[in-house]
C-alpha cells in the first residue's frame, strides 16, 4: 500500500521538472538558461518506485552539488583575478536622478498631509520613546548598636535616549525619630557618551538646617562595569561638597548577586552645624547580597560600615556619638 | 481515504491533521483548557487558534483581532488575523492577481507588509513609509499581481506582529513545481511572551540584559579564563549578549505549537518532503536540524538555489528556507529549532505512524561572542575569502571548505581572547566614514570589519556536521543584471548595548526622515554594511531582492531579501534599484527596528520603468 501510492504521486507528477526547466519564477528576470539549474534528478527514479528514492536521490543530489560546488570554485577563483586587476568601486555619491521627483512617494497616494503625520508618528515610536523608570536601589532596615533605623535611595528618570529628567531621593533614621537627613534632587540628565550621563540641577535638604543646593554630576558605567554616580554641590550658604559612589553587581549565579558598594563624602570646609568636616568627610563600604525573584525584585541582606573621617569625626564624639558605626542591613532592591 | 493523506501535497492543515490522528481530542483538549478569566482578562477577545488555516483565491479578506493565546502554562494577549496564530497561509499562484481587504476589527493600528513579495510601493504595507497605518475600526484594500514564486510571508509593520500578526506565503511557480515532493509543509518559526510589545522594549532600556539568564557568574562553566572576564568587564560588554530576549520569556513555537503541544508531520518512509522554514519570529534566530537527516536546501528567501545537502542551518529573522528531506530508517524524526543563545527550542515531529516520536536532543551549552564578534578578526579585510585566517586553524584542513574558514574565525577568537586589550580601542571613532553621527548611541566601531560571509552564525563555528553558509548559496538560475556596480555605498550598524540604542550610521529614523538612502532606477550598486555592533543583524531592504556578493559564479550570485550581518564583521549585497517608490530599510529584530535602526529606501524617478 505504501509502496503504491508514491508512484501514483510521482505519475502524477512526472511532467513536472520538464515544465519547470523552462519556467520563469522570478518576474524580472526573463528565460533563465536552463541547464544552469540542476534539476533534482529523482526523476529519473519514477518509473521504479519509491523504494529506493532515497540511495538514488542521495546519490544524485550529492553529484550534482559538487558539480555546483566545483563551478563555485572556478569560478570564484576568476573572480579573484579578475577583481584583483580592477579598479574597486567609488565611492560616489547617487546620480542626479535620485534626487528627483517627490521628497516622499506616498504622499501622492495617501495624501501628504496624512503621510506626514503618519510619517512622524513611526519617526516618534521608531527612534526610542520617552520612559518613565523608577529604582528602590536600597530600601533597608538597619540593625545597629543603640536604635534601629532605615534607609532609602530611589531614583527615577523620565525622558529618552539623551535627555531625561533625573530625581533622586536619599534618606535615613532611627525608627521613632525625625530623618537623620533627607533630601530630593530633580536634575537635568544628558548623555555625553555611551555610557556616562552628565547631570545638572538642584537638591533639597529635608531636614536639619534649610539648604538648597545646586549640583552637577557625572552618573554611569565605568571600565569593569562599575555603576558610578559622582557630584558636586554647592549650597545656598556657599558650602562646596561632594559624593562618589559605585557599586558592582557580582554575581554569583543568575540569580544571586553580591554586590559590594562604596561612598565618600568630601568637603571644601568645614560646617559645624552639619558636623560636616573639611576634606574627606564620610566613608561608607558595604557588601549586600540579593536574591532576584525577578529581575526587578530581590531582596537582600548586607553589612555597611560607617566612618566619619578628620574634623567629621570630631564633631561626632563632641555631639556624643559614635564616628564609626555598623549597620547589617536587609532590605528590597526594586525597580519598574 | 489514506490514500488522499498520503497523496497530500498541500501544506498540511494542523486541524486536518489532528482530525486524522487520534490524539486530536486531547491536544485541542490542552488549548482550550484555561479558566475563563484568563480568557478574558487581556482585551476580551476570543482565545488564538494555533495553526493557519488555508486562504487561496484572487480576493482575500483578512480580518485583524485582538485576541489571547496561550502555550506552555501562560497565557497573554495577542492579535491574531482571522482567527489564528499564526494567521492565515496565503496559497497563490505566479501571475494571479491578488485582492486582499484588511480590516482592523483590533484596537491597535495596523498594516499587513508582504514580506519577499515584489509589489507596487504603495501596497508594501509599512505605515510612515508607502502608506498609513489601518487605524482601528478601518479597513485597506491591497491590490496587486503576483510576480513570482516561492515561500514568503506576512505581517504587521506594527507592534502588532510579535503578538501573532503574521502568516506564511507560499506561490506555487506558473510553470509547475521545480521539485518533485511527496509532502509540502510549512514550518514557520516564531517566538511568543506574554509580555506585551510596548513593556518589554522598556524593560530592554532601562533593564541591564533583563532577559538573559545564561550571564557569566562566578559558578557558571564557561571556557572563560580570569583574563578573559575581566576583559569583557573592562568593555563593559558581556560575551553572552547572543540575543535580548530569550527563553523563559520565550516560547518557541512551530506553527503556532509550543514544545509540549506535539505538533506532527506526517510522512511515509521513502517520501520526499519539503519542508519551507519561515523565520517569523520577533528577535529570535533560530539553528534548526533534524538529528538523523540530511537536508537539501533548495530555495532561500523564495529564490531557487542550487540543492546543498548540510546537516544545520542558521535562520535570521525574516530569512526563509526551503529544503527537502527523505525521510527513511526511522518512524520519527525531531525538527529542532533551537534559539541561537540556546536558551529554549521550538520542536515538532515528522512522524510515520500515530505514535511516532523521536527523541529530542538536549539543548546544547550557549555559545559565546569571539574575537571576530568584537570585530577584531585577525584576517585580512575586504570582501574576499579570508585565507590569512587558514594559519590559526585548529580545526580539520581536510574538510575545509568556504564554511570552516569562518568556523576557525571562530576558534581562534576564542583561543586569543584573553590577549592584552590594554592598546586597543574598542571605540575607534576615526575608523568611522564621516556621514556615521558619533554619539552615545556607538559604543562600539570594528577594527577590522572582515567580510563574514562564510560564516555559519553564531555558536556555528565548531560544530562537527555541515552547517550552512551564505557562500553555500549560488542562484539556481541566471541572474538578469550582471553588470558591475558603478558605485558602492557603505552603511554602518551602530547601536549601544547598555542604553539599548540602535541605528544605521549612528542616525536614529527620526534624525533622517528626509535624508532616506537614494538611489537611481535601475542603478547598480554594491551597498556594503558594516556591523559595528557585537549583535548580529538580520537587515532586510522591502520591494527588491538583492544579490550576495558571495563569489558566487558570475551571474549567479544568490538573490535573497534578508540578509544577516554577523557581529564586527561586513557583508555586501549588489542591488539593481528597479522598483521606483519609498522602501523601508531595517533590521529585523524588531525591537532594534523599534528603537531605531530603521531607514527608507528611495528609488527615482517615480514614472521610471512604468512602460
Amino acid at each position: 500500500m505504501r509502496k503504491t501510492i508514491p508512484i501514483g504521486a510521482a505519475l502524477l507528477l512526472a511532467s513536472a521538472p520538464a515544465a519547470a526547466a523552462a519556467q520563469d519564477h522570478d518576474h524580472a528576470a526573463p528565460a533563465p538558461a536552463a541547464d544552469d539549474t540542476c534539476p533534482m534528478p529523482d526523476h529519473a527514479a519514477m518509473g521504479e518506485g519509491a523504494m529506493d528514492h532515497g540511495a538514488m536521490d542521495h546519490g544524485d543530489m550529492s553529484a550534482c552539488r559538487s558539480e555546483a560546488d566545483e563551478q563555485l570554485m572556478d569560478h570564484s577563483g576568476m573572480n579573484h583575478s579578475t577583481m584583483a586587476g580592477e579598479a574597486p568601486i567609488p565611492q560616489t555619491p547617487p546620480p542626479p536622478e535620485a534626487f528627483e521627483g517627490p521628497a516622499h512617494a506616498a504622499d501622492a497616494i495617501v495624501g501628504a498631509e496624512k503621510m506626514a503625520a503618519s510619517r512622524a508618528a513611526v519617526a516618534r515610536e521608531v527612534s526610542g520613546m520617552n520612559l518613565l523608570w523608577i529604582q528602590g536601589e536600597r530600601a533597608e532596615y538597619r540593625a545597629r548598636e543603640g536604635s534601629d533605623g532605615y534607609l532609602w535611595d530611589i531614583q527615577g528618570y523620565y525622558g529618552g535616549d539623551i535627555d531625561k529628567l533625573w530625581v533622586k531621593s536619599e534618606g535615613e533614621g532611627n525608627f521613632g525619630e525625625k530623618p537623620e537627613s533627607a533630601e530630593v534632587q530633580a536634575l537635568w540628565s544628558h548623555a555625553i557618551g555611551p555610557w556616562w550621563d552628565l547631570q545638572a540641577g538642584i537638591r533639597q535638604d529635608l531636614t536639619g538646617p534649610e539648604r538648597t543646593h545646586a549640583v552637577i554630576g557625572l552618573q554611569g558605567l565605568a571600565p569593569y562595569l562599575f555603576e558610578v554616580d559622582a557630584a558636586a554641590f554647592i549650597s545656598t550658604r556657599g558650602d562646596v561638597t561632594a559624593r562618589i559612589e559605585a557599586e558592582l553587581d557580582q554575581r554569583i549565579t543568575q540569580r544571586l548577586i553580591l554586590q559590594p558598594r562604596a561612598e565618600i563624602g568630601l568637603s571644601a570646609q568645614d560646617i559645624p552645624e552639619l558636623g560636616v568636616g573639611a576634606g574627606l568627610d564620610t566613608v561608607e563600604a558595604g557588601l549586600r547580597l540579593r536574591y532576584e525573584i525577578t529581575r526587578q525584585f530581590a531582596p537582600y541582606v548586607g553589612i555597611e560600615q560607617e566612618w566619619k573621617i578628620g574634623h567629621g569625626a570630631d564633631y561626632a564624639r563632641a555631639a556624643g556619638e559614635d564616628p564609626s558605626a555598623t549597620n547589617y542591613v536587609a532590605g528590597i532592591r526594586f525597580w519598574f | 481515504m489514506s490514500t488522499i493523506a498520503t497523496r497530500e501535497t498541500l501544506p498540511l492543515d494542523r486541524r486536518k491533521f489532528l482530525m486524522r490522528s487520534a490524539g486530536a481530542a486531547s491536544l485541542i483538549g490542552t488549548g482550550l483548557a484555561m479558566p475563563a478569566w484568563a480568557r478574558g482578562v487581556h482585551g476580551g477577545g476570543a482565545m488564538a487558534r494555533k495553526g493557519s488555516d488555508i486562504l487561496s483565491g484572487k480576493q482575500l479578506t483578512m480580518k485583524v483581532a485582538d485576541s489571547a493565546f496561550a502555550t506552555g502554562g501562560r497565557t497573554g494577549p495577542a492579535v491574531t488575523v482571522n482567527g489564528t496564530l499564526p494567521g492565515p497561509l496565503l496559497r497563490l499562484t505566479e501571475g494571479q492577481n491578488l485582492v486582499v481587504d484588511l480590516l482592523n476589527n483590533s484596537s491597535m493600528a495596523t498594516s499587513i507588509h508582504w514580506h519577499g513579495l515584489l509589489v507596487p510601493f504603495q501596497m508594501d504595507g509599512v505605515p510612515g513609509v508607502s502608506m498609513a497605518a489601518v487605524e482601528p475600526g478601518e479597513s485597506f484594500r491591497y491590490e496587486f499581481p503576483i510576480r513570482q514564486a516561492g515561500t514568503y510571508w506576512w505581517h504587521a509593520h506594527t507592534l502588532q506582529e510579535p503578538m501573532g500578526h503574521y502568516g506564511p506565503i507560499i506561490i506555487d511557480p506558473a510553470g509547475g513545481d521545480p521539485h518533485r515532493v511527496d509532502r509540502d509543509y510549512v514550518v514557520m518559526l516564531t517566538d511568543w511572551s506574554p509580555l506585551d510589545p510596548h513593556a518589554l522594549i522598556k524593560k530592554l532600556k532601562v533593564g541591564e540584559a533583563p532577559f538573559n539568564f545564561q550571564k557569566t557568574t562566578a559558578t557558571d562553566d564557561y571556557p572563560l579564563s580570569g583574563a578573559d572576564r575581566r576583559m569583557w568587564a573592562k568593555m563593559r560588554m558581556m560575551p553572552t549578549d547572543i540575543s535580548d530576549v530569550s527563553a523563559p520569556l520565550y516560547s518557541y513555537l512551530i506553527n503556532g505549537h509550543g514544545p509540549k503541544d506535539d505538533l506532527r508531520f506526517a510522512f511515509n518512509p521513502g517520501e520526499r518532503v519539503r519542508l519551507r522554514f519561515i523565520n517569523g519570529s520577533a528577535m529570535t534566530f533560530f539553528n534548526v536540524r533534524i538529528p538523523g537527516l540530511a537536508m537539501h536546501v533548495v530555495a532561500a528567501d523564495g529564490q531557487d538555489v542550487r540543492p546543498v545537502e548540510v546537516d544545520e542551518f542558521q535562520i535570521g529573522n525574516a530569512e526563509t528556507y526551503d529544503v527537502i528531506v527523505e525521510p527513511t530508517g526511522a518512524d520519527a524524526f525531531a525538527i529542532v529549532a533551537e534559539a541561537m543563545d540556546r536558551s529554549g527550542m521550538g520542536v515538532a515531529m515528522l512522524a510515520s505512524s500515530e505514535g511516532a516520536r523521536a527523541a529530542v536532543p538536549p539543548l546544547r551549552d550557549p555559545p559565546l561572542l569571539t574575537m571576530a564578534d568584537m570585530g577584531m578578526s585577525h584576517g585580512s579585510s575586504g570582501p574576499e575569502m579570508d585565507h590569512g585566517a587558514m594559519d590559526h586553524g585548529a580545526t580539520d584542513h581536510g574538510a575545509m571548505d568556504h564554511g570552516a574558514m569562518a568556523g576557525m574565525d571562530h576558534s581562534t577568537g576564542t583561543e586569543s581572547s584573553g590577549m592584552d586589550m590594554g592598546s586597543m580601542s574598542m571605540r575607534d571613532t576615526s575608523l568611522l566614514p564621516p556621514d556615521v553621527k558619533v554619539g552615545p548611541g556607538i559604543d562600539m566601531v570594528s577594527m577590522n570589519p572582515v567580510d563574514r560571509m562564510g560564516d555559519p552564525g553564531i555558536g556555528l563555528g565548531d560544530i562537527e556536521h555541515r552547517v550552512l553558509n551564505y557562500r553555500q548559496l549560488v542562484a539556481a538560475r541566471m541572474n538578469t543584471d550582471m553588470r558591475r556596480p558603478t558605485r558602492m555605498k557603505e552603511i554602518h550598524l551602530t547601536g549601544n548595548m547598555e542604553r539599548y540604542m540602535w541605528s544605521f550610521d549612528g542616525k536614529k529614523f527620526s534624525a533622517v526622515t528626509d535624508d532616506p538612502l537614494r538611489f537611481a532606477f535601475n542603478e547598480r550598486v554594491r551597498v556594503k554594511l558594516v556591523n559595528d555592533t557585537m549583535m548580529a543583524h538580520p537587515i532586510h531592504l522591502h520591494g527588491h531582492f538583492f544579490e550576495l556578493v558571495n563569489d558566487a559564479p558570475h551571474g549567479h550570485q544568490p538573490l535573497k531579501h534578508t540578509l544577516i550581518v554577523q557581529p564586527g564583521g561586513s557583508a555586501q549585497f549588489d542591488l539593481t534599484a528597479n522598483e521606483p517608490g519609498d522602501w523601508a530599510f531595517h533590521c529585523h529584530l524588531i525591537y532594534h527596528m523599534h528603537n531605531g535602526m530603521f531607514q527608507v529606501v528611495t528609488v527615482r524617478p517615480l514614472d521610471a520603468g512604468a512602460d
